[in-house]
């Protein structure tokens, strides 16, 4: 299966210890959340599952072998802002995913083929609720529906993973609460594996069956770089244990004000 | 009454506004050029309308006794045909070594110094060296005109390639694409309507170049006309000419924006939300 396991894990950049030291199991299907302080590592996490950013040390693996080096197809994300292509409408965005696999020199289809294609993208967007809006560009589009958008785009090719980089930050809140629905529903039925960075802490736990909270274990006040953040709570959450997890939902609100203060 | 700065004209504002400093000129320039024929009625420095129409009509509706061409636009034809080549070489050389070097670190570290010291030659300092490597005819105009501009153009579209946010980039590579694929259905699209506008930015410089190159050799174009007829000081003609590059000019920038906003109606689309 498509589990992911690291060991020893360290990054640092020069001086700058951003990662030290993480060890993690994580299952396929899990809809992993990862929360934490910004500027404590999340994201530098996320772009090592993603390709773009390389451990320092330690063992990053999935399925048993080192993650890729680079972004690949097993891999999808969405980003806050910038994840669909302006210049191209909402089918296409979708379509492209599919169109570079079967057509390696030109990355367009014609003909049957391209029917095909679009059969299958209009099918997943009418699923993220994009079906009216086929032949709009994204610049038409609100910012929910990108999002609706670069979320398809994604699932076209069915990845292992699915990577979401504070994906409803940037969103008014009632529709937040309906991409919430959209994503689980989406989670529910593909069993992909979901890892999602949060500034809302409640979505963190809403949403998440293994909750990952980032912090800096030990402080230097005069070299603040000398050490890095590490994975401080590893907790499985979900619906079914709702209270318990309101009782550490208060705690860990607590100590983050603690410390903000 | 609102404070000035809030104060925007209408539509009629607008137009007329827009106007009023052409018809100011023409009516300074047509006031003193009647004074000065009123004193000497030879005077050529600053030609009557009546001579400018007689000295049109005579370049552009009759033809040549000698050759038999109508000079204005065979003057025109030529001209353009050394201009739309060589802008279109420039275009061409600066997308594809522009979207290279903006993509492909590897490409970058080999071609980039050499591009900015070659952009730093001043392109009429080595005209005397075209001349003598392609020879007088068409071809020496022509590369004059592409090495002008081209350096411009490359390092203008590697800038917008390497402006593209870091994220349209990086979702293409999960959705499967090469570096190749990458190019031609990301980048290439991204960067063609970018690529219009630094064509249009640069069109001033192309017909910098190919008057400059037409005044030194020429048998025909607008430039040499000009330059021909300078010994004659011959500013009926002059004058008309200088009207006529601007009105062309003018209207190339015209339909290079259409072609933009017709072409890539969502490149329009996102500079109107940004900006």
């Amino acid at each position: 299966m498509n589990d992911i396991k690291i060991k020893n894990l360290w990054k640092e950049y020069g001086d700058n210890i951003v990662l030290e030291n993480i060890n993690l199991d994580v299952k396929a299907g899990e809809f992993v959340t990862l929360v934490g302080a910004s500027g404590c590592g999340k994201t530098t996490f996320l772009k090592m599952l993603l390709g773009t950013e390389q451990p320092t040390r330690g063992e990053l693996l999935l399925n048993g072998k080192p993650i890729a080096n680079e972004p690949g197809a097993d891999r999808g994300i969405v980003f806050q802002k910038y994840s669909v292509f302006s210049h191209l409408n909402v089918v296409e965005n979708v379509m492209l995913g599919e169109e570079l696999k079967k057509s390696r020199l030109l990355g367009r289809c014609f003909g049957k083929k391209r029917q095909a294609i679009r059969e299958r993208a209009v099918a997943l967007l009418e699923k993220v609720g994009l079906g009216h809006a086929l032949t709009k560009y994204p610049s038409e589009l609100s910012g929910g529906m990108q999002q609706r958008l670069a979320i398809a785009q994604a699932l076209i090719k069915q990845p292992q993973i699915l990577l979401l980089d504070e994906p409803f930050g940037a969103l008014d809140p009632g529709i937040r609460t309906d991409m919430h629905e959209l994503i689980l529903d989406i989670w529910r039925e593909t069993h992909i594996t979901i890892f999602m960075i949060t500034h809302d802490l409640s979505e963190g736990f809403s949403l998440g069956t293994q909750l990952l909270v980032f912090d800096k274990q030990r402080h230097d006040p005069d070299q603040p770089n000398r050490y890095g953040a590490s994975i401080t709570y590893d907790i499985p959450v979900g619906r079914s244990k709702k209270q318990a997890n309101n009782d550490f939902q208060d705690t860990l609100m607590t100590q983050q004000a603690i410390h903000n203060d | 009454m609102k404070r000035l700065i809030n104060q925007r004209p209408g539509t009629l504002g607008k137009c007329i506004l827009g106007i009023l400093p052409f018809v100011l000129i023409g009516m300074v320039y047509f006031y003193f050029s009647s004074e000065r024929l009123a004193i000497n009625p030879n005077d050529k420095l600053m030609p009557s309308m009546q001579s400018f129409i007689d000295a049109v009509s005579y370049l552009a509706f009759e033809p040549n006794k000698r050759t038999g061409d109508y000079v204005l636009w065979a003057d025109t034809a030529a001209s353009l045909q050394r201009l739309g080549l060589g802008v279109g070489i420039s275009a061409l050389t600066g997308l594809i070594i522009g979207i290279l070097v903006g993509i492909i670190p590897l490409v970058r570290a080999g071609i980039a110094p050499v591009i900015t010291i070659i952009s730093l030659v001043p392109p009429l300092a080595i005209l005397p060296i075209l001349f003598i490597i392609f020879g007088l005819g068409e071809l020496s105009k022509v590369m004059l005109i592409v090495l002008g501009i081209t350096p411009f153009l490359i390092r203008d579209v590697q800038l917008r390639v390497m402006a593209l946010p870091h994220e349209i980039i990086i979702k293409a590579q999960t959705l499967g694409a090469n570096s190749w694929q990458l190019i031609l259905r990301v980048v290439l699209p991204q960067v063609l309507p970018k690529l219009i506008d630094a064509v249009r930015l640069s069109l001033g410089s192309a017909w910098l170049f190919l008057i400059a190159a037409e005044a030194i050799s020429a048998t025909e174009g607008l430039g040499y006309r000009i330059f021909l007829v300078r010994r004659y000081m011959s500013m009926d003609i002059i004058l008309p000419y200088v009207v006529w590059i601007t009105l062309l000019a003018f209207l190339m920038d015209y339909l290079l924006r259409r072609l933009s906003k017709g072409v890539f109606p969502w490149h329009s689309a996102e500079q109107g939300e940004s900006k």
